[in-house]
C-alpha cells in the first residue's frame, strides 16, 4: 500500500471517527438528561408519573435499536418531521439518528441512576423530610449527589454501549465511522480484514479510557465508603 | 450358531449387490475434468449461488420465498449446465468479496460490477450484461438528467457501493442506506431529489411505481456485470464463460432476459466474456 493510499485510508478513518464522536457526545447528553428526567419521575411521589416512567422504561428498553433508529429515519419524516428543509439531508438524518439514540439510552440510564438513588441508605430521605426540606430539595441536596458517585461505573457501562451502537446508524443515512469502514472495505478489498481493525480500534480508542474513567471513580468510592 | 452367520452372510451378500444396482449414475450426468470445481459441485449436488433479493428484475425475493430475476435465471442456467440444484443464499453490495472469499457461496450473481480493485481478490466470469449509472427522479423532474445536475444536491445510493463512490467523485451530496428500496420513501418526500445506481436496477424501482418516478437522461457509467468466483478458479471460469457464449447462440440467455428483465427493458445481445 502507497503512502498515498495509507493517507486517504487513515483520512477516512478519520472523518468516520468525528462524526461517531460528536453523535456520541449528542446523543449522550441527550439520554443522560432524558434518563435524569425519567428516573426523578420514577421515584416521584406522585403515582401517575410514577406509572408514566415506568411504562416508557419498559416499552423502549425493550425494542430492538435497529427498530428504533427505523422509526425515527422512516416513521418519522412520514409523520412530517422535516430538518432537511432548514439544515439539508445529511444533518436531517443526524438529527433524527441523534433523536432515536438518545431515546434508545435513555432508559437503561434511568434505571442507572435509579439503582444509584436506591443505595443511598432509606435513612437519608428521612432525615432530609424531618428536618423540613420537600421532594425538590431532598432530591437535589441529599440524594442525587450521594447517588451520583454510586451511579457512575454503571453511567460509564451505558456509554460504552451507546459508542457501539452509534454504529447502527450508518445503516440509516450518518456516514459515520462503521459505514467509512465500509467504504474502505469496497476500495481496498484485498486489505479487508486490515480495514476492519482500523475500524474497531478506532472505537477501542473511546471504549478503553472510559473503562479506566470507570475503574479511576470506582476505587475512590470505596474509599469514601 | 454357525446356520445364524450364514444366514446374516446371505443377507449381507445381497444388500450389498442391491446397493450396487442402486448407485448406478443416472443415464445423463455430464462428466467434469477431475478435480475441476465444476466436478466438486456436480458431486455435491447442489450450487450455492450469491444473489440480490431486492432487486426488481434481476434479484428479487417474492412471498413464495424463491428469488426471481435475471442473475437468477443465468444462476439456473449454470446450475442446470452442471446438473445440480442451485441454492440461492442473499448477497448485498458489501459482502460480495467476502462471500466468496471465505467460501459461503460458490458464485456470485448479483448486479456484480467487474472492476479493477474487485479483480485483485476474485475471479470474473463474463460480462454478462452492460449496465450504466444511471438517475432516477421524481417523474416531473426531468432536469435532472445529467451528472452536473447532481452537484451539491443530496441524493441516495448504498453504503460501500461503487455508485455511492461516483456520487461522491461527482460532487453530489450521498444520504447512504442499506438497500435500495429504503431510498424510494426519501425520494417521495423530497429529502432526497434523485437516487442513483446501475440503470437496471432503477428501471425495476420505475416500473413497480410508473406514476411516480422515472429514470432521467442517459447512463453516465459503464458498469459490466459479472459473475464472481474464487480467485485463481480460471478453469471454473473458463467453464462459465464457454457456457455465456453457448447461451447467446442457442437462444436460452434471450429466452432468460424475456421472461425477467425483458418485461420493462428491450432485449440487447449479450457482451463477449473478457477472457483475461
Amino acid at each position: 500500500m502507497t503512502g498515498d493510499e495509507m493517507t486517504l485510508v487513515l483520512q477516512t478513518l478519520l472523518d468516520g471517527f468525528l462524526v461517531t464522536l460528536s453523535l456520541l457526545a449528542i446523543s449522550g447528553l441527550g439520554a443522560f438528561i432524558l434518563g435524569t428526567i425519567i428516573a426523578i419521575l420514577r421515584i416521584s411521589p406522585v403515582s401517575t408519573l410514577r406509572g408514566f416512567a415506568a411504562f416508557y422504561t419498559e416499552a423502549i428498553r425493550n425494542i430492538p435499536l435497529t427498530l428504533v433508529l427505523f422509526f425515527c429515519a422512516t416513521l418519522l419524516p412520514q409523520l412530517g418531521v422535516d430538518f432537511a428543509r432548514t439544515f439539508g439531508a445529511s444533518t436531517h438524518y443526524y438529527i433524527l439518528a441523534a433523536i432515536g439514540l438518545s431515546v434508545y439510552t435513555s432508559p437503561f440510564i434511568a434505571e442507572a441512576i435509579r439503582s444509584g438513588v436506591n443505595g443511598v441508605p432509606f435513612g437519608q430521605a428521612e432525615a432530609a423530610r424531618s428536618i423540613g426540606l420537600d421532594f425538590g430539595q431532598t432530591l437535589s441536596l441529599v440524594i442525587m449527589p450521594q447517588a451520583f458517585r454510586m451511579t457512575i461505573p454503571p453511567l460509564i457501562n451505558v456509554f460504552i454501549a451507546l459508542t457501539k451502537n452509534t454504529s447502527v446508524a450508518g445503516g440509516f443515512a450518518v456516514i459515520e465511522l462503521f459505514a467509512r469502514g465500509r467504504d474502505l472495505v469496497r476500495d481496498f478489498g484485498n486489505y479487508a480484514i486490515p480495514m476492519l481493525l482500523g475500524v474497531a480500534i478506532c472505537y477501542l480508542l473511546v471504549t478503553i479510557p472510559l473503562g479506566y474513567v470507570s475503574r479511576v471513580i470506582e476505587r475512590k468510592v470505596a474509599v469514601l465508603r | 450358531m454357525k446356520k445364524t452367520f450364514k444366514v446374516v452372510a446371505a443377507f449381507a451378500a445381497a444388500s450389498m449387490l442391491l446397493a450396487g444396482c442402486a448407485s448406478e449414475p443416472a443415464a445423463e450426468t455430464p462428466t467434469f475434468p477431475e478435480g475441476s470445481t465444476m466436478a466438486a459441485l456436480a458431486s455435491k449436488g447442489e450450487i450455492v449461488i450469491g444473489t440480490k433479493f431486492d432487486q426488481p428484475l434481476f434479484g428479487l425475493k417474492g412471498l413464495s420465498g424463491d428469488p426471481e430475476g435475471f442473475d437468477v435465471e443465468i444462476g439456473k442456467l449454470i446450475a442446470k449446465e452442471l446438473g445440480v440444484t442451485p441454492k440461492f443464499v442473499e448477497t448485498v453490495s458489501a459482502n460480495r468479496e467476502t462471500f466468496i472469499q471465505q467460501g459461503n457461496v460458490d458464485i456470485v450473481i448479483a448486479t456484480y460490477t467487474i472492476n479493477d480493485k474487485r479483480k485483485e481478490v476474485i475471479e470474473f466470469a463474463g460480462p454478462y450484461y452492460m449496465a450504466g449509472q444511471s438517475i432516477l427522479a421524481l417523474k416531473d423532474r426531468t432536469d435532472l438528467s445529467t451528472p452536473e445536475s447532481l452537484v451539491g444536491q443530496p441524493v441516495c445510493s448504498v453504503t460501500g457501493s461503487t455508485p455511492a463512490a461516483k456520487l461522491e467523485e461527482i460532487g453530489a451530496e450521498p444520504v447512504l442506506f442499506g438497500t435500495y428500496t429504503e431510498c424510494l420513501e426519501p425520494l417521495r418526500q423530497g429529502t432526497v431529489v434523485a437516487v442513483s445506481t446501475d440503470n437496471v436496477i432503477l428501471a425495476g424501482f420505475a416500473a413497480q411505481y410508473p406514476e411516480e418516478f422515472a429514470v432521467m437522461g442517459v447512463p453516465f457509467t459503464e458498469e459490466p456485470y459479472g459473475i464472481g468466483l474464487k480467485k485463481g478458479d480460471i478453469e471454473f471460469r473458463d467453464w462459465i464463460n464457454d457456457l455465456l457464449e453457448k447461451s447467446y447462440a442457442d437462444g436460452s440467455y434471450k429466452a432468460a432476459w424475456d421472461a425477467t428483465a425483458g418485461t420493462v427493458l428491450p432485449f440487447v445481445d449479450g457482451p463477449t466474456p473478457n477472457r483475461y
